[in-house]
């Protein structure tokens, strides 16, 4: 074995060309770091995207890595883990990539549970393309294809993942490197889909806009890191908690101080309090809000598989059919 | 019993034969007494000339039937079979141990089930008629199913019972009923038949053992054997679309030679997963028909940028848009040479005859290997179901298929893993997981030499003559075209390809004129033009409005006589014969 690779060794000698202050850049070096740590093995380990600024990811990590085309990273990346199921393989996408023209993959990904890691770098706004509204835009987002302000309801990458069957949803700032490093590793660990929703500032068209909840300074307050097993607290010295209001069937954020007993205590399988955990706006909810494990795609397919995809018989054994009859 | 035998025999009668251009030909049951219930209808169809008079056709009512009858059917004949009434009982009853629809019995027919009892009594229950009484009408239920798959009027049959039924107004409404309910589910349904048309006199077929085959499975079991070539598995992906399903069915049975299907959520998830399965190092295939061929193009293009292996398999229908799903057409060959953005060249062959979907399938790999690079192979909706009997092969004369080593330098992976062959232009089958070769592919362009992304004009202007060049180059190793039959030069050469083989086969054996049937379509092959080029004029039938005329025309500056028949029909000898007659008339 190798000694123990670093961040840097996860580095190609490609120039990164995002704009600068790019929120992709902080999630690459978080990557990168994740990689190092989990002890990921180069040669095999995939990064498979589709089309956007977050798909030129492949090109920036020393692994294996394929740029493919828009929306399509969920199809290949499972006909690449059919192929060969012992790789490591990541899919990196976007708002537009993964929840607008290539849903229908997103969806039956996360419904098989392949043997995936999805990262979608959501930033509400289509930047390659410079700046039209994308499906996760919020209501009113002014943008040149919407110059009064775009009227679709945005969707929710959380409540799709859980829709479709997701068994593994978890949340990060691009920024914070603390809980991307955090939920990369349990991302890495957790076998079949693991989804993750990162919060991206687009700095050219999209600017500040998560800023209500990702700014470092409010960060405490704004922010609800969950884990499983622990009390939902957060502010400063963790004095708010979260409560399930039984009258109201919806959480609320009490004095934690006041009531300790009263706060709610994180359970990841619990798939109804993570609906409501991902639709919590204030504090927005961080970690792994949802996992639930189960057997991954690859593994029941290859278990269905009466030879486990071995050639045990050859063309023969076949070729003569059920009868065959003699010309002389 | 007696007024159902006296139905069948009064369709076997003159009234029936009188029906315009009808082939069909009904007879009652030969010389057995079946159960209580059992009843049975044979209808042979033609334009079939089979040697003996074997029924083509067999509508199996109930277990019986099947029992008595089967044997005297030959191989690709059409099985209809009533599930309603294959009841364990029924099954004892007749001696048979176990399911015929299950334990391999029917593996040499053409088989459709339905639930003939429950849906034609669903569909005459409006007239209250007793349970035999409207159980009478599964007869003409099951026509008018026969009818949709052969593609006849319902009309005359109609104006039969009409006056055949004139005294009894309930029963002849409910026959009248059965039969197009009969018909509307054959239609929703997309069952299609396709007998075989052509049966070569038994004095041509050389010696050797034969079986019977259809086109899905002769694909199926050529795509497992070019994987046991390469040795490498083969992950076929595909969703389901008519005609091209039976070729899925039939790859599920052949999972021991390392052949492994994924039903994919839509047709780009299906090529995208052959391409993901390609990229991983094992033969991605994926298959379907023109529309959802029309969707797998995009990743087409990705295929041929990041120079990955993939077999294409397009079982052709009638278009445009969902068009004519059960009917044959050979009208996407301008979708399979030209259809893409770009310039993205792809090599397309296609196949003949049933049996040759076996060496297509082969070779269609072997390309896809040597010049790491998408194949489209072209096959039809008629050769997918029709049976003919097929000599099979001597593996050991089919070469191995070899894969594009790594070459061993100490360049840069990347550099490495687009180090090309300098005749097929086909570069390394680098896949994830070999050690200290990582690399980065994709559909930007990329520089010629080092792999690494390129947005450099005369770069893009090198690699898009290396991409021509690279199809340009399966013609060096295809070998000459050959003269089907007839002389080397004279007033006139008809030209083919795909299914309609046997019909122009027979059509210019009787004229005497010279034929050839191209199996390789993009690139031709090298000595086409000069061979075509002895004769006076070139005809060129096909079952689409001249695509290959323009083929032609566009590679060889041709200019040939187009022969286009798009009713959904194959050709017929005599229209065939006809055209050579006329054309060479003109000639003279």
């Amino acid at each position: 074995m190798n000694d123990k690779l670093t961040p840097k060794d996860f580095a190609t000698s490609q120039e990164v060309r995002w704009c600068p202050g790019c929120g992709d850049y902080a999630i690459l070096k978080s990557v990168q770091k994740a990689l190092a740590d989990v002890g990921a093995d180069p040669a095999n380990t995939a990064f498979v995207s589709g089309i956007g600024c977050a798909s030129r990811f492949p090109y920036y990590v020393e692994t294996y890595g394929f740029h493919t085309i828009h929306g399509r990273a969920p199809a290949i990346a499972t006909g690449l883990k059919l192929a060969n199921p012992d790789l490591d393989v990541w899919v990196v996408t976007g708002d537009g990539d993964s929840l607008s023209i290539g849903g229908n993959h997103l969806m039956h990904a996360l419904r098989r549970n392949v043997g995936l890691k999805i990262l979608l770098f959501n930033n509400e706004i289509y930047g390659l393309t410079k700046g039209q509204y994308s499906p996760t835009s919020r209501v009113g987002t002014k943008s040149p294809s919407s110059p009064k302000g775009s009227v679709d309801t945005p969707v929710s990458p959380g409540q799709v993942a859980l829709g479709c069957g997701a068994h593994f949803f978890a949340r990060g700032v691009d920024t914070d490197k603390v809980g991307m490093s955090d939920v990369l590793q349990q991302a890495h660990a957790f076998v079949g889909t693991s989804f993750i929703e990162i919060f991206q500032n687009c700095i050219v068209y999209n600017e500040d806009v998560f800023a209500n909840f990702t700014e470092r300074k409010t960060a405490a307050n704004t922010q609800l890191h969950v884990k499983h097993g622990e009390p939902m607290l957060f502010g400063e010295n963790n004095g708010k908690g979260i409560r399930f209001n039984q009258e109201t069937w919806s959480l609320e954020v009490i004095d934690a101080t006041a009531s300790p007993d009263d706060v709610l205590v994180h359970d990841e399988a619990n798939a109804i309090v993570a609906r409501m955990l991902i639709d919590l706006h204030m504090p927005v909810a961080m970690g792994v809000i949802y996992r639930q494990p189960a057997v991954s795609f690859e593994h029941t397919f290859y278990a269905h598989h009466p030879t486990r995809m071995q050639r045990t018989k050859s063309i023969a054994d076949f070729i003569k059919g059920p009868s065959s009859w003699t010309v002389e | 019993m007696g007024s159902q035998f006296a139905v069948s025999t009064a369709l076997a009668g003159a009234d029936f034969a009188t029906f315009p251009d009808y082939p069909a030909e009904i007879r009652a049951p030969v010389g057995t007494t079946f159960g209580v219930s059992a009843y049975q209808i044979n209808l042979g169809v033609g334009p079939i000339t089979t040697p003996g008079d074997a029924p083509e056709v067999l509508v199996a009512f109930n277990p019986a039937a099947l029992k008595v009858s089967l044997p005297m059917l030959d191989k690709g004949a059409l099985v209809i079979v009533n599930n309603d009434t294959f009841t364990a009982r029924n099954l004892a009853k007749v001696g048979y141990d176990n399911d015929p629809r299950e334990d391999g019995t029917l593996n040499d027919y053409q088989v459709v089930m339905a639930d003939i009892s429950h849906l034609n009594l669903e569909a005459v229950k409006e007239f209250g008629l007793s349970k035999s009484e409207g159980g009478r009408c599964k007869n003409f239920y099951a026509l008018g199913m026969l009818l949709w798959m052969f593609d006849r009027e319902l009309t005359p049959i109609e104006a039969w019972i009409q006056r055949r039924l004139a005294g009894t107004p309930t029963m002849r409404d409910a026959n009248i009923k059965a039969l197009h309910a009969g018909h509307a589910f054959a239609e929703t349904a997309e069952l299609s038949a396709n007998l075989s048309q052509i049966d070569l006199p038994q004095a041509e077929m050389e010696p050797g053992e034969y079986r019977s085959i259809t086109g899905a499975e002769a694909l199926a079991l050529g795509l497992a054997a070019a994987g046991e070539l390469a040795d490498r598995s083969v992950m076929f992906c595909s969703y389901p679309i008519t005609p091209a399903s039976p070729l899925l069915h039939r790859l599920t049975q052949l999972a021991e030679m390392g052949v492994g299907t994924f039903q994919a959520e839509d047709e780009i998830a299906a090529i995208c997963a052959a391409i993901g399965a390609s990229y991983g190092g094992m033969i991605g295939v994926t298959s379907s028909s023109g529309p959802g061929i029309a969707l797998k193009t995009e990743a087409m293009g990705l295929a041929v940028s990041a120079e990955l292996p993939l077999v294409i398999v397009n079982w052709q229908r009638g278009g445009p848009s969902t068009g004519l799903p059960t009917k044959t057409e050979q009208s996407d060959l301008y979708q399979a040479v030209y259809g893409r953005n770009g310039d993205t060249p792809i090599p397309v062959l296609s196949a003949s005859t049933s049996g040759e979907c076996f060496n297509m399938a082969i070779e269609a790999t072997r390309i896809a290997l040597r010049h790491m690079t998408p194949v489209i192979l072209l096959a039809d909706g008629y050769l997918s179901n029709a049976a003919e009997p097929w000599r099979i092969p001597d593996l050991s004369t089919i070469e191995p298929i070899a894969v594009n080593p790594v070459p061993d330098t100490d360049e840069s992976p990347q550099r490495r893993a687009f180090t090309r062959d300098s005749k097929s232009h086909g570069r390394a089958w680098v896949t994830p997981g070999m050690p200290d070769l990582m690399h980065r592919i994709g559909g930007l362009e990329k520089d010629i030499e080092s792999g690494h992304i390129s947005y450099d004009p005369a770069n893009h202007q090198r690699m898009t003559t290396l991409r021509a060049a690279k199809v340009d180059a399966v013609a060096d190793f295809i070998g000459d075209q050959a003269i089907e039959q007839g002389p080397d030069s004279g007033d006139l050469v008809v030209v083919g390809w795909g299914s309609t083989y046997g019909p122009i086969y027979q059509a210019t054996r009787r004229t005497g004129v010279s034929f050839v049937h191209l199996r390789h379509l993009n690139p031709l092959p090298r000595n086409l033009g000069e061979i075509l080029g002895r004769f006076d004029k070139v005809l060129v039938p096909e079952m689409n409005d001249g695509q290959l005329t323009t083929l032609l025309r566009d590679a060889l500056c041709l200019e040939p006589v187009p022969f286009g028949k798009v009713t959904g029909q194959p050709f017929l000898i005599r229209e065939l014969v006809d055209k050579i007659e006329a054309v060479r008339g003109e000639a003279s």
